[in-house]
């Protein structure tokens, strides 16, 4: 048991000290999520009332979009030299290598969610917090689930032929209850709505994460064995 | 506690239904260096995924000191050492960094005095601290063998280990299996070097199309006379 | 006479039967007229798809835990199979949506979902096609066989959250069916369900036959 969380530590200590060294996967990730937030700002008008309808939206797919990026990114660091071979030669639990991953993932996530939202702050004139802390709460909610699914399509993709192209196409119709959630309970708080109204959206994703990370938990092992 | 150290009972392995290894039976006790030859496609490579437990056998059973694989705790793996094409090392990490991470994840003691016996030994120690990405290609084979031995395995598993290998550091590898021999460990080994395998092995073995089709010790093989052996069961 | 034969004997008769019944036996609908005779279809399609996405479920848990490929054989015909119907489910569904409301697409809940599903089980396909090696190819589809399907329920339940917060669609009623109506509506599914078993014992066969070839070419 400790030796579980012993070997995801040792897997998070190790990429978060190569990001540290590359910083290739947040930089990479942030360059894309700014260039989201900006490209969908011309939607609509500058201003515009209905603004605030759109911008939870525009922030999930920002996150989204470059989180894919990303996710690919860090697999890729893994599979290239064989390493993630060589971690399920070794004599520590296959899944606890596959959590240390999503461990790491979800805190590069979070780097490039955190510089991100201030810079969207500014440029739609809008503080998701100002009604309820509860939008960190959703988006950290919802970025782990992301981060769960992401890390094992991220590896699946990485070895077909296609690559970079098959995580998005696997992974975005599976994260719909999260993009829906997320931007439903961003509305609610952006735009002072009943809060109340929102509990069942979290429900949702935590459901959703607790269930996936069980199941992945589960049939991991069976899925890299050959 | 047999002497047997690696026993192999009817080994097959089928990717759907093309039979990689079919009914491949051994055994090998312990200190023993086998080296395998044999055309591509001969199986050896499977062979040795089987025996780290990379992938399972389609049917029959492989037993470690008389003990069943598939009833060994996962932490078994832990007395295997793998060598093979591929480097196994981050590149945006020095070496010291590479080996650390990997003799946590081994769970060693002493981690630190580990990497500098082990860095000594393939003669990198002075590029410690450097990052992997500047190494040139022996060095990083050099590094990728001091990964692999960093946690003295019991068990060498060598995958064509000197493909692309330059001379110094083939130099190097032999002066290590010498070395790990003389220590009682137990190497198996797949080359397409009939000269150096014949070398360091104390066993031999020729495979083909799945089969074991050789299999003696070398001291009932003369040299000269090996190439003759070979050829004449691989063709 | 060998089953397969007769299982193909009894499919045609089927759904020859499920014909008649839907545009002669049926009833026509006071208000829709005929456009609502794609309803049985349509719903039978619905009914196997999610049938086929079960199939693949299962299996691909045996897959993950015999690793025997014959259930991987199984569960690939059957998604295959399940995206022909889940096809037909989304396009007679805005065929039968325009003349009723005027418009195409209404992202009613059960069609979205059915959407959703369209394009997971598509992923599962394309993830088959671009993959090599048959080991990988049948444990990772696995891996998707069975998370989509467990997701499933949960994209349902979202958009059906979602969309009850904006409703202007009217839900169509399950109850009310006429006996006549709930006859073809039957005898429709049992129709799908014989073509279903006929093309997944056809498609399983070709695939299974395949790898045997496959054995006999590269023993050489």
């Amino acid at each position: 048991m400790k030796k579980y969380f012993i070997t995801v530590y040792n897997i998070v200590e190790k990429d978060l000290l190569l990001e540290l060294k590359s910083k290739e996967v947040v930089v990479s990730m942030l360059l894309f999520s700014l260039l989201v937030v900006i490209v969908f700002s011309f939607i609509f008008e500058p201003g515009a009332e209905y603004k605030n309808d759109l911008v939870g939206g525009i922030l999930w797919m920002a996150f989204i979009f470059s989180g894919v990026l990303g996710l690919n990114k860090s697999m890729l660091n893994e599979t290239t030299g064989g390493n993630l071979n060589a971690l399920l030669l070794a004599p520590v639990d296959r899944s606890a290598v596959f959590f240390g991953k999503v461990v790491s993932n979800f805190f590069f996530l979070a780097v490039m969610e955190a510089i991100t939202i201030p810079i969207f702050m500014i440029f739609y004139n809008i503080n998701i917090f100002g009604h309820s802390v509860l939008s960190a709460v959703v988006i950290l909610m919802g970025t782990y689930g992301f981060s769960v699914l992401g890390t094992l399509f991220s590896l699946i993709s990485v070895k077909t032929k296609t690559r970079e192209v098959m995580l998005p196409l696997l992974l975005l119709p599976l994260i719909i209850p999260i993009i829906l959630a997320g931007i439903q309970c961003l509305n609610i708080y952006i735009k002072n709505g009943d809060i109340t109204e929102s509990y069942k959206w979290l429900k949702l994703i935590g459901v959703f994460d607790v269930i996936f990370t069980a199941v992945i938990f589960a049939i991991f092992d069976y899925i890299v064995e050959e | 506690m047999t002497s047997k150290l690696i026993k192999l009972d009817e080994i097959t392995k089928k990717y759907g239904y093309l039979e990689a290894l079919k009914k491949v039976s051994f055994y090998l006790e312990r200190g023993e260096f086998l080296a395998i030859f044999g055309p591509n496609g001969a199986g050896k490579s499977t062979l040795l995924k089987i025996l780290s437990s990379q992938t399972r056998p389609t049917s029959g059973n492989i037993y470690f000191d008389g003990v069943k694989l598939a009833d060994l705790p996962s932490d078994f793996r832990g007395n295997f050492g793998v060598i093979s094409h591929q480097p196994f090392l981050y590149e945006n990490l020095s070496a010291e960094a590479n080996l650390r991470f990997y003799g946590k994840i081994y769970g060693l003691k002493d981690i630190s005095k580990k990497i500098d016996d082990i860095l000594k030994k393939v003669e990198l120690f002075e590029r410690k601290t450097d990052y992997v990405r500047t190494f040139s290609r022996g060095m990083l084979q050099r590094l990728s063998i001091a990964r692999s031995l960093l946690h003295d395995p019991d068990i060498i598993l060598l995958d064509e280990p000197y493909t692309g290998l330059d001379q110094h550091a083939s130099y190097i590898l032999s002066n290590i299996l010498k070395e790990q021999f003389e220590n009682s460990k137990t190497i198996i080994m797949v080359t397409h070097n009939l000269n150096r395998g014949y070398d360091l092995a104390s066993k031999i073995a020729i495979m083909k199309k799945g089969e074991i089709v050789f299999f003696d010790d070398k001291v009932n093989v003369p040299e000269y006379e090996f190439e003759d052996i070979y050829l004449a069961k691989v063709s | 006479m060998k089953i397969t034969a007769l299982v193909d004997i009894v499919t045609f008769i089927a759904v020859s039967v499920a014909i008649y019944f839907t545009f002669i036996f049926a009833p026509l609908e006071a208000q829709m007229g005929s456009v609502q005779k794609i309803f049985y279809f349509h719903v039978a399609s619905a009914w196997i798809s999610f049938f086929a996405f079960f199939v693949t479920f299962v299996c691909s848990f045996f897959v993950l835990f015999t690793n025997k490929y014959i259930f991987d054989d199984i569960a690939s015909s059957s998604a295959e199979i399940g995206i022909i119907f889940c096809t037909i489910v989304l396009i007679t569904g805005p065929i039968w949506a325009k003349p009723i409301w005027g418009t195409w697409w209404t992202w009613d809940p059960r069609l979205t979902t059915t959407l959703i599903l369209w394009f997971i089980y598509v992923g599962y396909l394309m993830l088959r096609k671009f993959l090599d090696e048959e080991d990988k190819k049948a444990k990772f589809s696995a891996a998707l066989g069975i998370i989509g399907f467990i997701d499933v329920p949960i994209v349902f339940f979202s958009i059906r959250w979602w969309r009850t917060i904006h409703p202007n669609v009217l839900q169509q009623g399950g109850g009310g069916l006429a006996p006549d109506m709930l006859k073809a509506l039957l005898v429709s599914i049992f129709a799908f369900t014989m073509l279903y078993i006929t093309l997944m014992i056809k498609t399983a066969t070709v695939k299974h036959l395949f790898r045997r070839y496959e054995k006999i070419t590269s023993d050489r």
